[in-house]
């Protein structure tokens, strides 16, 4: 077990490492240069500016240097944040996902297991046509018109009721958090939703089922101890692909209801052009799905031996 | 569950041998019957038929719907922006603009009251007003609803000095009642007094423009009477966009990016992937595993960030689309899912006997990877394309919302969303025709790779 | 087998309930009248409140709410005395007297020295501030930000505590507008050698002498502005705190936020305009100062240097149908020349008294030059234009729609070269573009801060004109302090601007907005901060 674990360990360094080069050069492939400002510079202030973010060397000691940092966990001081270091803002603004991603994931998972479990008691009568029609138009249509629209439908519901139901916009309490997470869940929602419902359905008939109700358990009790528990378990092999979509999903979210996330800080980092602030997100969001497959990983294999095998 | 049926029934002829037939029948026969077989249950499920229905109509519409539907995506009509669908409206033919100057400019000329001079319509509205003594400056202001107080006169348009009376509001003229409200002021900006007229307004087209569309048959005359000539202008069945262009037109021509980019992109990015899958497994041993590893690494780069880091880094140059640059990106990022998947695939079709036999008939590596190993994955090639498809139309989508999408004037539906989210409120037709499309779009895709995966009767991961 | 989901549905609306009571208790309204408080959203985060350094909009914004200089703008945007309380000036040089009850927000005087300081940092190329040329007036700054000279030999002296003088390069007849921008701000020595390259890049890193001190910044997400009560004229300023617990650069939410009663005032736009028509917001217009236009590439090797394309494109462009159809904007203008109509004339606006030449729309004799230009360069099909363009999507549109008119006009062929802002100025530098859809913010309140663009030796001329006659009318305006003579210089500028169509202008650029009318005197305003709550003050209207 613990060679197991040290050699994931160990792939996922490597990883990390591919996924810095890939960065940093594809950031040097970029045409233009991130110190061109509104204002021309003399040459002089132009130098001192080439100076302070290490744009003067050769690309290959950039490249060592950038390697050495990023080792230490050094990202470097931002183009446009101009007093603050990558490390920073890191520091600041990855919380803030982190935390929308995880009630995201939290309301994903409840609200999927819940509305699985409906989809599949009502299987073939309405609530559970209503839901896949839910289902069907969350995933079909682009995540951005949702979240436009139901900004604008909370806006017409405080009007309309002269309260403030729900903030629309900003961060600062567990209420601004509730709007955002929800649509950003929305897309694993609808995700898990389906899969509970066909996992659900497809154990109808497992022998255990049948034994259980041969023992002539009552119907909730079948469906919480054995159906419900059964059916849930698949849902965890999800959990990889559902963090990794919850993060890059943070990008709109984060956009639309201001939030000062990572996320909106790497869109707005690569329209400015900001070197040091695109690279250290990049590598900093690799390094941490990596992480977070690495953890899923190790939970498989302690979960699952026939994995620890191959 | 309907051969379940089938296998139930039994009759006492079940059990008896079957008849000698003369020639034996040997793979060919049944690899035609797995295809067949598969397009029959396909067929037999109406989901995917619809959906595969939706998908040849919506490529038609696309592809073919500029055949029948003339318009050019890219003409400007100015006379007619962010029209609600629509269709047969009229327009008068006004003169050729030119900047308005009353003829007797500063002076009282007997104007008692605010006053519009006709004709006004959509091309300009010309104001005059009487002079008064007192004011300093007038303001002129533009309502859509009568205004309702001192805090209520709607746009401010202008403001003029106190020697010019007269004012010509030019300012996205809609054929629609406006509420113009003169106020004078003096020195100190204090309001002295003000004045509201309505004046409803006619879609005018100017003489020049009316020439040319009708010499080209787009516009109609309908009827000339008192030197006033009216057209019909040409329909737009789904509306007009922010510069007045066709949405039909638009979305077709949207429709073709949006389609073009996921389907040369699912298809590279499936087949580079395949082929690269089939390679690995085929050859086996270590050789494998470095090929596997670095799919494994290319996967742990975060999709999106690398999505839009490699469009940065690309750039895109003068006059270019950026469809070219999207494809290669969404390349480079997507081909190891597809590589992994035939991989697993390969590894079990390796082992079998008549792989085995080809090779002792001494087939190369090539032929065995074409002729028998391709064949037996085409299913699982089919189904993942079907399921890759959408997923690049929504990664497009996502792109254009964060402003590295397509580059203009190439429409896309999900630049075309984009913009359409800006001017929902009043003029929702821009959102609703391409998010439907989309929608539409991808969910047929989804529910066909559905339908193809019960067909070929895959087991899903 | 519904009795398992229907404790839980009861939970639910239980839960919901509770939620909507709770939410409904952390709201605070865009004014608090009691506590004379207003809030506010920003576009963007501050990008670097250092004001030595600062360049961007939503900087100044905050620099002038905390900080003062030696003059000021009042709420008609006249100079008035600042941390000056009288001056005297000529062409060589000039003398502030400070006040002497002019504080920090720790209680120590303002002095002269640190005015010394401040400025002689600036021009220290170490400090690598953008805007050192700003002080170009000043005698040796232009050696200095260039290398040449040390930093302590600025034409600037502390005669004493109380006292400042300077020296000036050349006559400069509107230093005393210099004075209230940013870059002129005073900095204490000791404070800023404690931090150097932290100076006001936190809150605790920061110290003022303006109506305001900024309190709390939680990065990314909120600000937080209180009346300076150090600030010598901390009795005229009527409102108490200034929060900003917004910031999104999207004009959709920052109009959801306002709609919701959230903040104070919000711009508008196509729209949302619509919106506040059928709500019955009373809107308001506002001249930004900006002045956009189509700037052409005047190297030898490209076409755009071809006088008989610019006279070409020159006639077919209409910048009334651009700004009423196309923008369809009120507060954006049509605009003639690169000078807009806001600048001050000798006595009049500058626009009253030389107005341009309008060129009207004319699309045979434009067909004309075209064709002198085939015969020219010998050419049976012209090749095709690159337009340069940013990303944002007024930019687009305007692209799109002049990539449509000249293809009908003049059958020119345009290609569209649409770069995120940073690309889209490295290709002007490298002068990588045909056309370029340009525009130009004033820094000062002169037309020189226009007409400098196109001197030869200027390195924002990213079309590299060249032109001996307009190198010598900029001379003129340059070391000239006479208005008469300057103004002359300066109309001769836009004539040849026009004639030999350096640039096409199109429009100057406004914003129609609408605010809480629980707020009145809030100054707008084209340099320095905008908008301005130094003079505004609240009252509860009836409803």
């Amino acid at each position: 077990m613990k060679i197991f674990i040290l050699k994931r360990c160990l792939y996922g360094l490597f990883t990390v490492w591919f996924i810095a080069t890939a960065t940093f050069f594809a950031m040097h492939n970029v045409p233009g240069n991130p110190l061109n400002d509104e204002k021309a510079t003399s040459a002089e202030i132009r130098k001192n500016l080439e100076a302070r973010y290490g744009l003067d060397k050769p690309l290959y000691q950039q490249y060592l240097i950038f390697l050495t940092n990023m080792a230490k966990g050094d990202f470097g001081i931002s183009f446009t944040q101009k007093n603050r270091s990558v490390n920073d803002i890191i520091k600041a603004h990855f919380p803030v996902s982190a935390a929308l991603g995880f009630l995201a994931i939290f309301f994903a998972g409840v609200g999927g297991v819940l509305f699985g479990a409906l989809a599949a008691h009502y299987k073939n009568r309405w609530p559970d046509y209503l839901l896949i029609a839910l289902v069907v138009i969350t995933i079909s249509v682009p995540s951005f018109v949702f979240a436009a629209l139901f900004q604008l439908a909370l806006v017409n519901l405080n009007l309309y009721f002269d309260i403030k139901l729900l903030p629309i916009a900003g961060w600062g309490s567990v209420q601004h958090m509730l709007a955002p997470s929800l649509i950003l869940g929305l897309g694993t929602l609808a995700y898990l939703t389906r899969l509970m419902r066909s996992s659900l359905l497809e154990i109808e008939n497992a022998p255990y089922i049948k034994t259980a109700k041969a023992k002539g358990l009552s119907e909730s009790r079948i469906f919480f101890r054995h159906r419900l528990r059964n059916a849930v378990l698949p849902l965890v092999t999800v959990l990889g692909p559902a963090i990794a979509a919850i993060t890059t999903g943070g990008f709109v979210v984060e956009s639309i209801f201001a939030i000062p996330g990572l996320g909106k800080y790497f869109v707005e980092a690569v329209h400015q052009l900001d070197y040091t602030l695109i690279m250290g997100t990049t590598v900093f969001y690799g390094s941490y799905l990596v992480l977070m497959v690495l953890l899923v990983d190790i939970l498989y294999g302690f979960v699952d031996p026939r994995i620890r095998m191959s | 569950m309907q051969s379940a049926d089938s296998i139930n029934t039994f009759s006492s002829e079940d059990f008896l041998p079957l008849k000698q037939v003369k020639e034996s029948v040997i793979n060919q026969n049944e690899s035609l019957d797995y295809w067949q077989g598969s397009w029959k249950k396909l067929r037999a499920n109406p989901r995917a038929m619809l959906s595969l229905i939706f998908i040849v109509s919506l490529v038609s519409f696309s592809l073919f719907g500029p055949l029948l539907w003339r318009v050019d995506p890219a003409r400007q009509d100015l006379n007619q922006l962010s029209q609600a669908p629509s269709m047969n409206k009229q327009a008068i033919v006004v003169d050729t603009f030119i900047s308005w100057q009353p003829e007797n400019l500063f002076g009282d000329q007997g104007i008692k009251h605010l006053s519009i001079l006709s004709p006004a319509h959509t091309s300009s509205v010309k104001l005059r007003w009487p002079i008064n003594p007192e004011a300093d400056y007038y303001e002129i202001y533009r309502h859509e609803y009568q205004p309702s107080g001192e805090n209520d006169f709607g746009l401010p348009l202008a403001e003029t000095s106190k020697e010019e009376n007269f004012y010509e509001d030019r300012l996205n003229l809609e054929p629609q009642t406006y509420f113009y409200t003169v106020l004078a002021r003096d020195g100190e900006g204090k309001l002295l007094a003000y004045e509201t007229i309505e004046t409803g307004l006619e879609i005018a087209v100017s003489k020049k423009d009316a020439e040319k569309h009708l010499q080209a048959g787009k516009w109609k005359k309908v009827s000339e009477h008192e030197g006033v000539l009216r057209v019909e202008l040409s329909s737009h069945p789904m509306g007009t966009d922010y510069l007045g262009r066709d949405m039909m037109a638009r979305l077709m021509e949207g429709g073709r990016t949006s389609l073009i980019i996921a389907l040369i992109a699912s298809l590279l990015f499936v087949a580079v992937g395949s082929l690269y899958g089939a390679l690995a497994a085929y050859i086996g041993g270590q050789t494998d595993n470095i090929m596997m590893r670095f799919a494994d690494f290319v996967i742990a780069l975060p999709f999106l960030l690398f999505m839009i880091l490699l469009k940065v880094s690309f750039g895109i140059r003068p006059g270019e689309s950026g469809i070219g640059v999207m494809v290669f990106s969404l390349v480079i990022l997507s081909w190891p899912g597809a590589a992994r998947l035939i991989r697993s695939q390969v590894l079990v079709l390796r082992e079998q006997n008549f792989i085995l036999s080809a090779r002792i008939n001494g087939a190369g590596v090539l032929h065995i990877l074409w002729k028998h190993l391709f064949p037996n994955v085409l299913s699982l090639i089919l189904i993942s394309l079907s399921f890759a498809i959408p997923s690049v139309i929504l990664t497009e989508a996502f792109l254009s919302f964060i402003g590295l999408g397509v580059v203009p004037p190439t429409p896309s539906w999900g630049s075309m969303c984009q913009e359409g989210i800006k001017t929902f409120l009043f003029h929702p037709h821009e959102l609703v025709f391409p998010s439907v499309f989309i929608g539409v779009t991808v969910l047929a895709f989804n529910l066909l790779g559905d339908g193809l995966r019960d067909a070929f009767d895959v087991k899903a991961e | 087998m519904s009795k398992p989901f229907s404790g839980l549905r009861k939970a639910q609306v239980y839960l919901l309930f509770l939620l909507c009571c709770w939410c409904n208790a952390a709201f605070s309204d865009a004014i608090d009248f009691e506590q004379k408080k207003i809030q506010i959203a920003l576009g963007a985060e501050p990008p670097d409140l250092n004001y030595l350094r600062a360049t961007d909009q939503v900087s100044f914004f905050i620099i002038e709410h905390v900080m003062e200089g030696l003059l000021a703008y009042d709420e008609q945007n006249h100079l008035i005395p600042g941390i000056a309380e009288r001056w005297e000036m000529d062409e060589q040089d000039a003398r502030f007297y400070l006040r002497k009850n002019a504080r920090w927000s720790d209680g120590e005087p303002v002095t002269a020295h640190d005015f010394v300081f401040a400025w002689q940092t600036v021009v220290n190329p170490r400090t690598a501030s953008r805007y050192a040329f700003i002080l170009a007036p000043i005698k040796n700054a232009e050696r200095i930000i260039e290398g040449k000279l040390k930093p302590e030999q600025l034409g600037v002296k502390a005669l004493d505590d109380f006292t400042l003088e300077v020296r000036f390069e050349r006559p400069c007849a509107y230093f005393l507008n210099l004075t209230t921008f940013a870059t002129y701000y005073p900095v204490r020595k000791d404070f800023y050698l404690k931090n150097t390259e932290r100076y006001f890049a936190d809150v605790n890193n920061m110290i003022f002498n303006g109506p305001y001190v900024l309190d709390e910044w939680t990065h990314g997400a909120s600000l937080h502005l209180s009346k300076n009560k150090n600030f010598w004229n901390a009795d005229n300023i009527q409102i108490n705190e200034i929060n900003i617990p917004y910031i999104s650069s999207d004009p959709t939410v920052i109009f959801n936020l306002f709609r919701n009663e959230e903040i104070i005032s919000t711009g508008l736009d196509a729209d949302t305009i619509k919106m506040a028509l059928q709500e019955r917001m009373q809107i308001k217009k506002f001249n930004l100062g900006a002045v956009f236009y189509l700037e052409f590439n005047h190297r030898e090797e490209r076409i755009s240097s071809n006088i008989h394309l610019r006279k070409a494109l020159q006639q077919v462009f209409s910048a009334e149908e651009l700004v009423y159809k196309v923008i369809g904007l009120p507060g954006n203008k049509p605009a003639y020349s690169l000078f807009p109509s806001w600048l001050d004339g000798e006595k009049e606006k500058f626009f009253k008294e030389h107005p341009a030449k309008k060129i009207p729309v004319n699309i045979q004799a434009a067909q004309k030059e075209l064709a002198l230009l085939k015969k020219e360069l010998n050419l049976k099909e012209l090749p095709a234009i690159v337009l340069l363009t940013g990303d944002s999507p007024l930019a687009s549109k305007e692209a799109e729609y002049l990539q449509a008119l000249f293809k009908e006009t003049l059958g020119l062929e345009i290609r569209i070269d649409k770069q995120i802002f940073k690309q889209r100025l490295a290709k002007m530098s490298s002068g990588d573009f045909d056309i370029v859809l340009a525009g130009w913010g004033p820094d000062y309140n002169d037309p020189s801060t226009f007409a400098d663009l196109f001197y030869s030796r200027n390195e924002n001329n990213h079309g590299r004109y060249h032109n001996e006659t307009y190198d010598h009318w900029v001379q003129i305006a340059m070391n000239n302090t006479d208005q008469k003579i300057r103004m002359h210089a300066f109309s001769e500028m836009q004539n040849i601007l026009i004639d030999d169509v350096v640039i096409i202008p199109q429009f100057e650029r406004g914003v129609v907005y609408v605010e809480n009318p629980g707020i009145k005197n809030v100054t707008r305003r084209i340099f320095g901060g905008d908008p301005s709550f130094r003079y505004a003050w609240l009252e509860a209207t009836e409803d």
